[in-house]
Protein backbone atom coordinates (compact mmCIF):
# COMPACT_ATOMS: atom_id res chain seq x y z
CA UNK A 1 0.00 0.00 0.00
CA UNK A 2 0.68 3.54 -0.90
CA UNK A 3 2.21 5.60 2.65
CA UNK A 4 0.04 8.64 1.40
CA UNK A 5 -2.96 6.35 1.94
CA UNK A 6 -2.48 6.05 5.05
CA UNK A 7 -3.61 9.56 6.09
CA UNK A 8 -6.46 11.38 6.08
CA UNK A 9 -7.35 12.57 2.42
CA UNK A 10 -8.55 15.78 1.46
CA UNK A 11 -10.68 15.11 -1.06
CA UNK A 12 -12.84 11.84 -1.47
CA UNK A 13 -15.19 11.29 -4.12
CA UNK A 14 -17.34 8.15 -4.13
CA UNK A 15 -19.61 6.77 -6.59
CA UNK A 16 -19.65 10.05 -8.65
CA UNK A 17 -22.40 9.69 -11.44
CA UNK A 18 -23.44 12.40 -14.22
CA UNK A 19 -25.39 11.96 -17.35
CA UNK A 20 -25.75 14.70 -19.84
CA UNK A 21 -29.00 12.95 -21.74
CA UNK A 22 -27.71 9.70 -23.18
CA UNK A 23 -24.58 10.23 -22.33
CA UNK A 24 -22.93 9.24 -19.24
CA UNK A 25 -20.08 12.04 -18.59
CA UNK A 26 -19.10 10.01 -15.02
CA UNK A 27 -20.66 6.51 -14.57
CA UNK A 28 -19.61 5.83 -10.85
CA UNK A 29 -16.31 7.71 -10.42
CA UNK A 30 -14.16 7.18 -6.98
CA UNK A 31 -11.41 9.53 -6.00
CA UNK A 32 -9.00 10.25 -3.14
CA UNK A 33 -6.33 12.80 -3.02
CA UNK A 34 -4.05 13.05 -0.03
CA UNK A 35 -2.20 16.20 0.94
CA UNK A 36 0.56 17.26 -1.28
CA UNK A 37 -0.08 14.69 -3.50
CA UNK A 38 -0.70 15.05 -7.81
CA UNK A 39 -3.21 13.14 -9.26
CA UNK A 40 -3.16 13.27 -13.07
CA UNK A 41 -6.60 12.00 -14.89
CA UNK A 42 -6.22 10.78 -18.50
CA UNK A 43 -8.16 9.66 -21.12
CA UNK A 44 -9.58 10.32 -24.49
CA UNK A 45 -11.42 13.48 -25.58
CA UNK A 46 -15.35 13.29 -24.14
CA UNK A 47 -14.03 10.81 -21.53
CA UNK A 48 -15.11 12.84 -18.35
CA UNK A 49 -12.45 14.50 -17.62
CA UNK A 50 -13.09 18.38 -17.32
CA UNK A 51 -16.54 17.30 -16.07
CA UNK A 52 -15.13 15.43 -12.98
CA UNK A 53 -12.72 18.35 -12.52
CA UNK A 54 -16.08 20.53 -12.15
CA UNK A 55 -17.92 18.13 -10.12
CA UNK A 56 -15.48 17.90 -7.87
CA UNK A 57 -14.42 21.60 -7.14
CA UNK A 58 -18.17 22.04 -6.92
CA UNK A 59 -18.96 24.09 -10.33
CA UNK A 60 -21.51 21.48 -11.45
CA UNK A 61 -23.82 18.91 -9.48
CA UNK A 62 -23.46 15.29 -10.18
CA UNK A 63 -27.09 13.16 -10.54
CA UNK A 64 -25.68 10.97 -7.24
CA UNK A 65 -22.57 10.44 -5.42
CA UNK A 66 -20.50 11.94 -2.94
CA UNK A 67 -17.75 14.63 -2.44
CA UNK A 68 -15.99 15.57 0.81
CA UNK A 69 -13.01 17.46 1.16
CA UNK A 70 -11.43 17.27 4.64
CA UNK A 71 -14.82 15.80 6.25
CA UNK A 72 -16.97 18.90 4.97
CA UNK A 73 -19.89 18.25 2.25
CA UNK A 74 -18.92 19.81 -0.66
CA UNK A 75 -22.26 18.99 -2.21
CA UNK A 76 -24.33 19.79 0.45
CA UNK A 77 -22.30 23.10 1.32
CA UNK A 78 -23.48 26.64 0.70
CA UNK A 79 -22.10 28.58 -2.19
CA UNK A 80 -20.80 31.10 -0.07
CA UNK A 81 -18.93 28.54 1.94
CA UNK A 82 -17.61 26.43 -1.23
CA UNK A 83 -16.65 30.06 -2.87
CA UNK A 84 -14.93 30.73 0.54
CA UNK A 85 -13.00 27.55 -0.51
CA UNK A 86 -12.44 28.54 -3.83
CA UNK A 87 -10.68 31.67 -2.99
CA UNK A 88 -8.69 30.38 -0.17
CA UNK A 89 -7.59 26.82 0.23
CA UNK A 90 -8.52 25.71 -3.79
CA UNK A 91 -7.50 26.89 -6.86
CA UNK A 92 -8.32 26.34 -10.95
CA UNK A 93 -6.35 26.73 -13.87
CA UNK A 94 -8.18 26.78 -16.66
CA UNK A 95 -7.01 25.56 -20.01
CA UNK A 96 -7.58 28.94 -21.57
CA UNK A 97 -5.91 31.56 -19.87
CA UNK A 98 -8.99 34.22 -20.64
CA UNK A 99 -10.94 32.04 -17.97
CA UNK A 100 -9.03 32.01 -15.34
CA UNK A 101 -7.60 35.72 -15.81
CA UNK A 102 -8.97 39.42 -15.67
CA UNK A 103 -7.59 40.49 -19.55
CA UNK A 104 -8.21 43.72 -18.63
CA UNK A 105 -6.44 43.98 -15.14
CA UNK A 106 -2.72 44.53 -15.06
CA UNK A 107 -0.43 41.30 -13.89
CA UNK A 108 -0.31 42.77 -10.59
CA UNK A 109 -4.15 42.93 -10.43
CA UNK A 110 -4.80 39.94 -11.58
CA UNK A 111 -2.23 37.78 -8.72
CA UNK A 112 -3.54 40.98 -6.06
CA UNK A 113 -7.12 39.66 -6.56
CA UNK A 114 -7.68 36.41 -4.21
CA UNK A 115 -5.45 38.65 -1.60
CA UNK A 116 -7.85 41.38 -1.22
CA UNK A 117 -10.74 39.14 -1.77
CA UNK A 118 -9.52 37.53 1.62
CA UNK A 119 -9.22 41.27 3.04
CA UNK A 120 -5.84 42.17 2.25
CA UNK A 121 -5.82 46.54 2.64
CA UNK A 122 -2.23 47.51 2.48
CA UNK A 123 -1.24 48.33 -1.25
CA UNK A 124 2.45 48.04 -0.81
CA UNK A 125 2.31 44.47 0.52
CA UNK A 126 -0.56 43.48 -2.10
CA UNK A 127 2.73 45.15 -4.78
CA UNK A 128 5.28 43.36 -2.73
CA UNK A 129 3.64 39.96 -2.89
CA UNK A 130 2.57 40.47 -6.61
CA UNK A 131 6.48 40.85 -7.49
CA UNK A 132 7.56 37.97 -5.77
CA UNK A 133 4.87 35.76 -7.41
CA UNK A 134 5.69 36.80 -10.53
CA UNK A 135 9.11 35.85 -9.72
CA UNK A 136 8.65 32.54 -8.82
CA UNK A 137 6.78 31.93 -12.24
CA UNK A 138 10.03 33.39 -14.13
CA UNK A 139 7.68 37.00 -15.23
CA UNK A 140 10.01 39.90 -14.71
CA UNK A 141 8.47 41.67 -12.14
CA UNK A 142 9.18 45.07 -13.94
CA UNK A 143 6.19 44.00 -15.66
CA UNK A 144 3.93 43.72 -13.12
CA UNK A 145 1.79 46.70 -14.36
CA UNK A 146 1.12 45.62 -17.92
CA UNK A 147 -2.39 43.55 -18.95
CA UNK A 148 -2.18 39.70 -19.61
CA UNK A 149 -3.31 40.29 -23.51
CA UNK A 150 0.40 41.57 -23.70
CA UNK A 151 2.29 38.64 -22.60
CA UNK A 152 2.64 35.49 -24.75
CA UNK A 153 0.26 32.68 -23.84
CA UNK A 154 3.02 30.42 -22.04
CA UNK A 155 2.98 33.24 -19.86
CA UNK A 156 -0.10 34.19 -19.39
CA UNK A 157 -0.26 30.74 -17.83
CA UNK A 158 2.41 31.03 -15.96
CA UNK A 159 0.47 34.47 -14.55
CA UNK A 160 -2.63 32.57 -14.14
CA UNK A 161 -0.63 30.18 -12.41
CA UNK A 162 0.76 32.76 -9.78
CA UNK A 163 -2.82 34.47 -8.90
CA UNK A 164 -4.25 30.79 -7.93
CA UNK A 165 -0.87 30.12 -5.67
CA UNK A 166 -0.73 33.64 -3.63
CA UNK A 167 -3.32 32.29 -1.16
CA UNK A 168 -1.16 29.00 -1.19
CA UNK A 169 -4.02 26.65 -1.67
CA UNK A 170 -4.07 23.38 -0.57
CA UNK A 171 -5.38 21.88 -3.43
CA UNK A 172 -5.33 22.73 -6.87
CA UNK A 173 -7.59 21.29 -9.86
CA UNK A 174 -5.66 22.44 -13.37
CA UNK A 175 -7.64 21.41 -16.41
CA UNK A 176 -5.22 21.34 -19.67
CA UNK A 177 -3.06 24.10 -18.11
CA UNK A 178 -0.58 23.07 -20.95
CA UNK A 179 -3.15 22.41 -23.99
CA UNK A 180 -3.19 24.90 -26.05
CA UNK A 181 0.90 25.77 -25.85
CA UNK A 182 4.01 24.88 -28.07
CA UNK A 183 5.62 21.62 -27.38
CA UNK A 184 8.93 23.67 -25.74
CA UNK A 185 6.42 25.99 -23.86
CA UNK A 186 4.60 22.94 -22.83
CA UNK A 187 7.75 21.72 -21.56
CA UNK A 188 8.63 24.74 -19.57
CA UNK A 189 5.59 25.15 -18.23
CA UNK A 190 5.85 21.47 -17.06
CA UNK A 191 8.70 22.06 -15.15
CA UNK A 192 7.66 25.37 -13.25
CA UNK A 193 4.90 23.56 -12.58
CA UNK A 194 6.43 20.48 -10.75
CA UNK A 195 8.91 22.75 -8.90
CA UNK A 196 6.11 24.70 -7.23
CA UNK A 197 4.01 21.79 -6.69
CA UNK A 198 7.55 19.93 -4.52
CA UNK A 199 7.99 23.27 -2.76
CA UNK A 200 4.29 24.14 -1.93
CA UNK A 201 3.69 20.94 -0.76
CA UNK A 202 0.36 21.55 -2.95
CA UNK A 203 -1.89 18.67 -3.97
CA UNK A 204 -3.04 18.86 -6.86
CA UNK A 205 -5.90 16.54 -9.25
CA UNK A 206 -4.44 17.47 -13.08
CA UNK A 207 -6.27 16.62 -15.97
CA UNK A 208 -4.12 16.04 -19.68
CA UNK A 209 -4.09 13.72 -22.60
CA UNK A 210 -0.65 14.31 -22.30
CA UNK A 211 1.00 10.95 -20.93
CA UNK A 212 4.39 12.17 -20.61
CA UNK A 213 2.96 14.90 -18.33
CA UNK A 214 1.20 12.36 -16.28
CA UNK A 215 4.92 10.42 -15.49
CA UNK A 216 6.76 14.07 -15.08
CA UNK A 217 4.04 15.63 -12.77
CA UNK A 218 2.06 12.88 -11.16
CA UNK A 219 2.39 10.60 -8.46
CA UNK A 220 -0.87 8.47 -9.10
CA UNK A 221 -2.84 8.48 -12.03
CA UNK A 222 -6.21 7.40 -13.26
CA UNK A 223 -7.29 6.51 -16.78
CA UNK A 224 -10.87 7.14 -17.86
CA UNK A 225 -12.71 6.20 -20.32
CA UNK A 226 -16.62 6.97 -21.40
CA UNK A 227 -16.83 8.67 -17.54
CA UNK A 228 -15.52 5.34 -16.02
CA UNK A 229 -11.99 4.82 -14.52
CA UNK A 230 -10.71 1.92 -16.09
CA UNK A 231 -7.36 1.89 -14.48
CA UNK A 232 -5.45 3.61 -11.26
CA UNK A 233 -2.56 3.66 -9.65
CA UNK A 234 0.94 4.87 -9.22
CA UNK A 235 1.96 6.34 -12.29
CA UNK A 236 5.01 4.50 -13.20
CA UNK A 237 2.92 1.22 -12.59
CA UNK A 238 0.14 1.93 -14.41
CA UNK A 239 2.34 3.44 -17.42
CA UNK A 240 5.19 0.35 -17.63
CA UNK A 241 2.84 -2.03 -16.70
CA UNK A 242 -0.77 -1.09 -17.74
CA UNK A 243 -3.64 -3.67 -16.90
CA UNK A 244 -6.58 -2.58 -18.53
CA UNK A 245 -6.59 -2.64 -22.73
CA UNK A 246 -7.86 0.69 -23.15
CA UNK A 247 -4.81 1.90 -21.05
CA UNK A 248 -2.41 -0.54 -22.82
CA UNK A 249 -3.37 1.33 -26.31
CA UNK A 250 -3.21 5.08 -24.35
CA UNK A 251 0.46 4.18 -23.72
CA UNK A 252 1.63 2.47 -26.88
CA UNK A 253 -0.07 5.07 -29.38
CA UNK A 254 2.07 7.21 -27.42
CA UNK A 255 5.21 5.24 -27.33
CA UNK A 256 4.26 4.75 -31.59
CA UNK A 257 3.85 8.31 -32.05
CA UNK B 1 -51.35 75.71 -2.46
CA UNK B 2 -53.60 73.20 -4.33
CA UNK B 3 -52.73 70.59 -6.48
CA UNK B 4 -54.21 69.86 -10.59
CA UNK B 5 -57.32 68.00 -9.93
CA UNK B 6 -56.52 66.06 -13.35
CA UNK B 7 -54.21 64.50 -11.56
CA UNK B 8 -53.40 62.07 -8.52
CA UNK B 9 -52.08 63.87 -5.33
CA UNK B 10 -47.93 63.15 -6.69
CA UNK B 11 -48.65 62.19 -10.04
CA UNK B 12 -48.48 58.26 -9.58
CA UNK B 13 -51.41 56.47 -8.53
CA UNK B 14 -52.02 55.34 -4.51
CA UNK B 15 -51.00 51.72 -5.22
CA UNK B 16 -48.45 52.17 -7.44
CA UNK B 17 -47.21 54.72 -4.70
CA UNK B 18 -47.62 51.70 -2.15
CA UNK B 19 -45.50 49.52 -3.86
CA UNK B 20 -42.69 52.01 -4.07
CA UNK B 21 -43.06 52.89 -0.51
CA UNK B 22 -42.34 48.88 0.19
CA UNK B 23 -39.80 48.57 -1.77
CA UNK B 24 -38.34 51.92 0.34
CA UNK B 25 -39.00 50.15 3.60
CA UNK B 26 -37.32 47.04 2.40
CA UNK B 27 -34.74 49.19 1.25
CA UNK B 28 -34.02 51.31 4.88
CA UNK B 29 -34.18 47.54 6.30
CA UNK B 30 -31.30 46.58 3.84
CA UNK B 31 -29.31 49.28 4.26
CA UNK B 32 -27.05 50.06 1.22
CA UNK B 33 -28.87 46.99 -1.16
CA UNK B 34 -30.47 47.37 -3.73
CA UNK B 35 -34.65 46.17 -3.78
CA UNK B 36 -35.94 45.75 -7.56
CA UNK B 37 -39.39 47.56 -7.64
CA UNK B 38 -42.13 48.19 -10.78
CA UNK B 39 -40.58 51.43 -12.44
CA UNK B 40 -43.43 53.25 -13.68
CA UNK B 41 -43.44 55.64 -17.07
CA UNK B 42 -43.23 59.19 -15.92
CA UNK B 43 -44.03 61.97 -18.08
CA UNK B 44 -39.88 62.99 -18.23
CA UNK B 45 -36.97 60.90 -20.21
CA UNK B 46 -34.71 58.76 -18.62
CA UNK B 47 -31.83 60.57 -17.03
CA UNK B 48 -34.08 63.05 -15.87
CA UNK B 49 -34.29 61.69 -12.90
CA UNK B 50 -36.95 59.50 -13.53
CA UNK B 51 -36.23 57.49 -10.47
CA UNK B 52 -35.84 60.16 -7.89
CA UNK B 53 -39.41 61.71 -8.75
CA UNK B 54 -41.06 58.12 -8.42
CA UNK B 55 -39.20 58.01 -4.51
CA UNK B 56 -40.23 61.28 -3.75
CA UNK B 57 -43.76 61.15 -4.80
CA UNK B 58 -44.04 57.67 -2.51
CA UNK B 59 -42.79 60.12 0.25
CA UNK B 60 -44.14 63.28 0.35
CA UNK B 61 -46.81 64.46 2.08
CA UNK B 62 -49.07 67.95 1.64
CA UNK B 63 -47.17 69.60 4.54
CA UNK B 64 -43.41 68.61 2.43
CA UNK B 65 -41.47 71.40 1.38
CA UNK B 66 -39.28 70.69 -1.52
CA UNK B 67 -35.94 71.74 -3.09
CA UNK B 68 -34.41 69.90 -5.72
CA UNK B 69 -31.19 70.47 -6.86
CA UNK B 70 -29.16 69.49 -9.73
CA UNK B 71 -24.96 69.97 -9.82
CA UNK B 72 -25.55 71.61 -6.72
CA UNK B 73 -27.35 74.33 -8.38
CA UNK B 74 -31.85 75.10 -8.06
CA UNK B 75 -32.32 76.66 -11.22
CA UNK B 76 -30.69 74.48 -13.75
CA UNK B 77 -34.30 72.82 -16.21
CA UNK B 78 -34.03 69.94 -14.42
CA UNK B 79 -34.14 71.17 -11.12
CA UNK B 80 -36.71 73.98 -12.01
CA UNK B 81 -38.93 71.48 -14.13
CA UNK B 82 -39.25 69.03 -11.52
CA UNK B 83 -39.94 71.61 -8.93
CA UNK B 84 -42.77 72.81 -11.30
CA UNK B 85 -44.34 69.22 -11.52
CA UNK B 86 -44.59 68.46 -8.07
CA UNK B 87 -46.33 72.24 -7.50
CA UNK B 88 -48.32 71.58 -10.00
CA UNK B 89 -49.12 67.61 -9.38
CA UNK B 90 -49.11 67.60 -5.37
CA UNK B 91 -49.79 71.50 -4.96
CA UNK B 92 -46.72 71.73 -2.41
CA UNK B 93 -44.47 74.22 -1.39
CA UNK B 94 -40.90 74.37 -2.69
CA UNK B 95 -37.86 75.84 -2.21
CA UNK B 96 -33.86 76.80 -2.79
CA UNK B 97 -33.18 76.84 0.94
CA UNK B 98 -31.80 73.73 2.68
CA UNK B 99 -32.48 74.46 5.99
CA UNK B 100 -36.13 75.16 4.77
CA UNK B 101 -36.72 71.67 2.94
CA UNK B 102 -38.09 68.78 4.52
CA UNK B 103 -37.34 66.71 0.75
CA UNK B 104 -34.05 67.52 -1.27
CA UNK B 105 -33.76 65.89 -4.11
CA UNK B 106 -30.74 65.98 -5.58
CA UNK B 107 -28.45 65.35 -9.06
CA UNK B 108 -24.74 64.96 -8.75
CA UNK B 109 -24.23 66.77 -4.87
CA UNK B 110 -25.45 66.86 -1.06
CA UNK B 111 -25.81 70.14 0.31
CA UNK B 112 -23.19 71.47 1.95
CA UNK B 113 -25.16 73.00 4.86
CA UNK B 114 -25.28 69.85 7.27
CA UNK B 115 -28.80 67.83 7.00
CA UNK B 116 -31.25 67.16 10.16
CA UNK B 117 -32.77 64.33 11.47
CA UNK B 118 -36.47 65.67 9.97
CA UNK B 119 -34.95 66.05 6.39
CA UNK B 120 -35.08 63.56 3.48
CA UNK B 121 -32.36 63.37 0.80
CA UNK B 122 -33.24 61.63 -2.59
CA UNK B 123 -31.27 61.00 -4.87
CA UNK B 124 -31.14 60.38 -8.48
CA UNK B 125 -29.63 57.48 -9.39
CA UNK B 126 -28.37 56.52 -13.33
CA UNK B 127 -26.40 53.67 -12.68
CA UNK B 128 -26.99 52.02 -9.10
CA UNK B 129 -24.65 48.45 -9.49
CA UNK B 130 -21.27 49.53 -8.20
CA UNK B 131 -19.89 46.66 -9.86
CA UNK B 132 -21.29 46.81 -13.28
CA UNK B 133 -18.50 48.12 -15.25
CA UNK B 134 -15.68 45.33 -13.77
CA UNK B 135 -17.95 42.48 -14.17
CA UNK B 136 -21.00 43.08 -16.70
CA UNK B 137 -22.95 39.38 -16.08
CA UNK B 138 -26.04 40.82 -13.51
CA UNK B 139 -26.56 37.39 -11.98
CA UNK B 140 -22.66 37.56 -11.40
CA UNK B 141 -22.97 41.30 -9.37
CA UNK B 142 -26.22 39.90 -7.45
CA UNK B 143 -24.05 36.75 -6.47
CA UNK B 144 -20.61 39.09 -5.17
CA UNK B 145 -23.20 41.72 -3.46
CA UNK B 146 -24.85 38.04 -1.33
CA UNK B 147 -21.85 36.40 -0.75
CA UNK B 148 -20.19 39.99 0.15
CA UNK B 149 -17.66 38.96 -2.56
CA UNK B 150 -16.14 42.62 -2.85
CA UNK B 151 -12.64 41.58 -3.94
CA UNK B 152 -13.02 43.16 -7.51
CA UNK B 153 -13.64 46.75 -6.55
CA UNK B 154 -10.45 46.71 -4.25
CA UNK B 155 -8.76 45.47 -7.97
CA UNK B 156 -10.47 48.44 -9.46
CA UNK B 157 -8.81 50.91 -6.88
CA UNK B 158 -5.27 49.43 -7.32
CA UNK B 159 -5.38 49.48 -11.07
CA UNK B 160 -6.20 53.14 -10.29
CA UNK B 161 -3.26 53.50 -7.99
CA UNK B 162 -0.68 51.61 -9.88
CA UNK B 163 -1.64 53.52 -13.07
CA UNK B 164 -1.71 57.04 -12.10
CA UNK B 165 -0.25 56.77 -8.60
CA UNK B 166 -3.36 57.78 -6.68
CA UNK B 167 -7.18 56.43 -6.60
CA UNK B 168 -8.48 58.50 -9.90
CA UNK B 169 -11.96 57.83 -9.45
CA UNK B 170 -13.95 60.63 -8.72
CA UNK B 171 -17.42 61.02 -8.85
CA UNK B 172 -19.94 57.58 -7.82
CA UNK B 173 -16.88 56.50 -5.85
CA UNK B 174 -17.67 53.36 -4.06
CA UNK B 175 -18.31 52.78 -0.17
CA UNK B 176 -19.46 50.45 2.28
CA UNK B 177 -22.79 50.77 3.71
CA UNK B 178 -23.37 49.83 7.47
CA UNK B 179 -20.33 47.31 7.19
CA UNK B 180 -22.05 45.26 4.62
CA UNK B 181 -22.98 46.07 1.23
CA UNK B 182 -21.28 47.92 -1.55
CA UNK B 183 -23.11 51.07 -3.10
CA UNK B 184 -22.68 53.31 -5.50
CA UNK B 185 -23.40 56.80 -4.45
CA UNK B 186 -24.70 57.36 -7.99
CA UNK B 187 -22.52 60.47 -9.24
CA UNK B 188 -21.75 62.73 -6.29
CA UNK B 189 -18.10 64.11 -6.18
CA UNK B 190 -16.44 61.86 -3.70
CA UNK B 191 -16.16 64.95 -1.59
CA UNK B 192 -19.42 64.53 -0.57
CA UNK B 193 -18.68 61.07 0.04
CA UNK B 194 -18.12 61.64 4.29
CA UNK B 195 -21.42 63.82 4.08
CA UNK B 196 -22.97 60.42 3.68
CA UNK B 197 -21.83 58.99 6.63
CA UNK B 198 -23.77 59.15 10.07
CA UNK B 199 -25.98 61.47 8.23
CA UNK B 200 -28.67 62.28 10.60
CA UNK B 201 -31.16 62.41 7.56
CA UNK B 202 -32.79 59.49 5.55
CA UNK B 203 -30.91 58.61 2.90
CA UNK B 204 -32.88 57.35 -0.49
CA UNK B 205 -31.22 56.21 -4.15
CA UNK B 206 -33.33 55.97 -6.91
CA UNK B 207 -32.97 54.41 -9.91
CA UNK B 208 -36.10 54.53 -12.96
CA UNK B 209 -34.29 52.51 -15.80
CA UNK B 210 -32.81 50.28 -13.80
CA UNK B 211 -35.70 49.65 -11.90
CA UNK B 212 -34.09 49.96 -8.44
CA UNK B 213 -34.42 51.41 -5.50
CA UNK B 214 -32.11 51.68 -1.90
CA UNK B 215 -31.04 53.70 1.02
CA UNK B 216 -28.92 54.57 3.50
CA UNK B 217 -31.09 54.80 6.96
CA UNK B 218 -30.40 58.10 9.20
CA UNK B 219 -27.20 57.51 11.80
CA UNK B 220 -25.73 54.80 8.91
CA UNK B 221 -22.03 53.60 8.56
CA UNK B 222 -20.94 54.63 5.12
CA UNK B 223 -16.95 53.94 4.66
CA UNK B 224 -15.39 55.19 1.37
CA UNK B 225 -13.55 52.13 -0.08
CA UNK B 226 -9.14 52.84 0.08
CA UNK B 227 -5.89 51.44 1.03
CA UNK B 228 -4.41 51.59 4.72
CA UNK B 229 -1.31 53.04 2.78
CA UNK B 230 -3.76 55.16 0.40
CA UNK B 231 -6.04 56.45 2.32
CA UNK B 232 -9.66 57.49 1.26
CA UNK B 233 -9.07 61.52 0.01
CA UNK B 234 -12.43 63.99 -0.43
CA UNK B 235 -10.36 65.88 -3.07
CA UNK B 236 -11.77 69.44 -4.00
CA UNK B 237 -10.47 72.52 -6.38
CA UNK B 238 -7.71 73.94 -3.83
CA UNK B 239 -8.89 77.35 -4.30
CA UNK B 240 -11.20 79.96 -2.35
CA UNK B 241 -14.92 80.72 -3.54
CA UNK B 242 -14.79 83.82 -6.15
CA UNK B 243 -18.06 84.85 -4.07
CA UNK B 244 -18.21 83.77 -0.48
CA UNK B 245 -14.84 82.95 0.22
CA UNK B 246 -15.54 80.25 1.45
CA UNK B 247 -12.59 77.60 1.43
CA UNK B 248 -13.56 73.88 2.52
CA UNK B 249 -16.62 73.88 0.25
CA UNK B 250 -16.84 71.66 -3.50
CA UNK B 251 -15.87 74.43 -6.25
CA UNK B 252 -17.21 74.69 -9.43
CA UNK B 253 -14.84 75.95 -12.41
CA UNK B 254 -16.65 78.91 -14.20
CA UNK B 255 -14.81 80.35 -17.96
CA UNK B 256 -15.43 84.21 -17.50
CA UNK B 257 -14.59 84.94 -21.49
CA UNK B 258 -13.14 83.51 -24.13
CA UNK B 259 -9.68 83.96 -23.41
CA UNK B 260 -8.91 81.69 -20.85
CA UNK B 261 -10.52 83.66 -17.92
CA UNK B 262 -11.74 81.49 -15.12
CA UNK B 263 -12.97 81.37 -11.30
CA UNK B 264 -14.10 79.17 -8.69
CA UNK B 265 -17.08 79.48 -7.20
CA UNK B 266 -19.18 76.86 -4.55
CA UNK B 267 -21.06 74.40 -7.16
CA UNK B 268 -23.94 74.73 -3.89
CA UNK B 269 -25.64 78.17 -4.60
CA UNK B 270 -27.76 78.18 -1.52
CA UNK B 271 -25.17 78.09 0.68
CA UNK B 272 -22.96 79.96 -1.14
CA UNK B 273 -25.77 82.27 -1.55
CA UNK B 274 -26.13 82.53 2.41
CA UNK B 275 -22.90 83.37 2.93
CA UNK B 276 -22.46 86.14 0.45
CA UNK B 277 -25.85 87.43 2.60
CA UNK B 278 -23.79 87.05 5.90
CA UNK B 279 -21.00 88.82 4.80
CA UNK B 280 -22.76 91.96 3.79
CA UNK B 281 -24.39 92.08 6.56
CA UNK B 282 -21.76 91.60 8.78
CA UNK B 283 -19.67 94.72 6.94
N1 LIG C 1 -22.77 20.85 -20.54
C1 LIG C 1 -22.83 19.71 -21.27
N2 LIG C 1 -23.97 19.38 -21.92
C2 LIG C 1 -24.06 18.23 -22.63
N3 LIG C 1 -23.05 17.36 -22.77
C3 LIG C 1 -21.88 17.63 -22.16
C4 LIG C 1 -21.72 18.84 -21.38
N4 LIG C 1 -20.45 18.85 -20.88
C5 LIG C 1 -19.86 17.73 -21.33
N5 LIG C 1 -20.72 17.00 -22.10
C6 LIG C 1 -20.42 15.68 -22.70
O1 LIG C 1 -19.96 14.85 -21.67
C7 LIG C 1 -18.87 14.07 -22.13
C8 LIG C 1 -17.64 14.34 -21.28
O2 LIG C 1 -17.18 15.67 -21.55
P1 LIG C 1 -15.90 16.30 -20.86
O3 LIG C 1 -15.99 16.11 -19.41
O4 LIG C 1 -15.77 17.69 -21.37
O5 LIG C 1 -14.74 15.40 -21.45
P2 LIG C 1 -13.16 15.63 -21.52
O6 LIG C 1 -12.81 16.78 -20.65
O7 LIG C 1 -12.59 14.35 -21.05
O8 LIG C 1 -12.83 15.89 -22.95
C9 LIG C 1 -18.69 14.40 -23.59
O9 LIG C 1 -19.40 13.46 -24.35
C10 LIG C 1 -19.30 15.77 -23.71
O10 LIG C 1 -19.79 15.96 -25.01
MG1 LIG D 1 -11.80 18.62 -21.12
Amino acid sequence: MNERSSKTPLLTARDLTLRFGRIAALDGVDLDIHPGEVVAIVGESGSGKTTLLRVLSGLMRPDAGEVSYLGQDVLGMSEAARRRLMRTEWGFVHQNPRDGLRMAVSAGGNIGERLMATGARHYGNIREQASHWLTRVEIDPARMDEVPAKFSGGMQQRLQIARTLVTLPKLVFMDEPTGGLDVSVQARLLDLIRALVADLGLAVLIVTHDIAAARLLAHRMLVMRHGVVVESGLTDRVLDDPQHPYTQLLVSSVLAA
Amino acid sequence: MTHDPGYNFAYLDESTKRMIRRAILKAVAIPGHQVPFGSREMPLPYGWGTGGIQVTAAVLGPADVLKVIDQGSDDTTNAVSIRAFFRRTAGIATTESTEAATIIQTRHRIPERKLREDQILVYQVPIPEPLGRLEPRIAETRRMHAMADYGLMHVKLYEDIARHGHIATSYSYPVMVNGRYLMSPSPIPAFDNPKMDQMPALQLFGAGREKRIYAVPPYTSVKSLDFDDHPFRPIRAPHVCELCGSGDTYLDEVLTDDVGGRIFVCSDTDFCSERQAMKEAAE
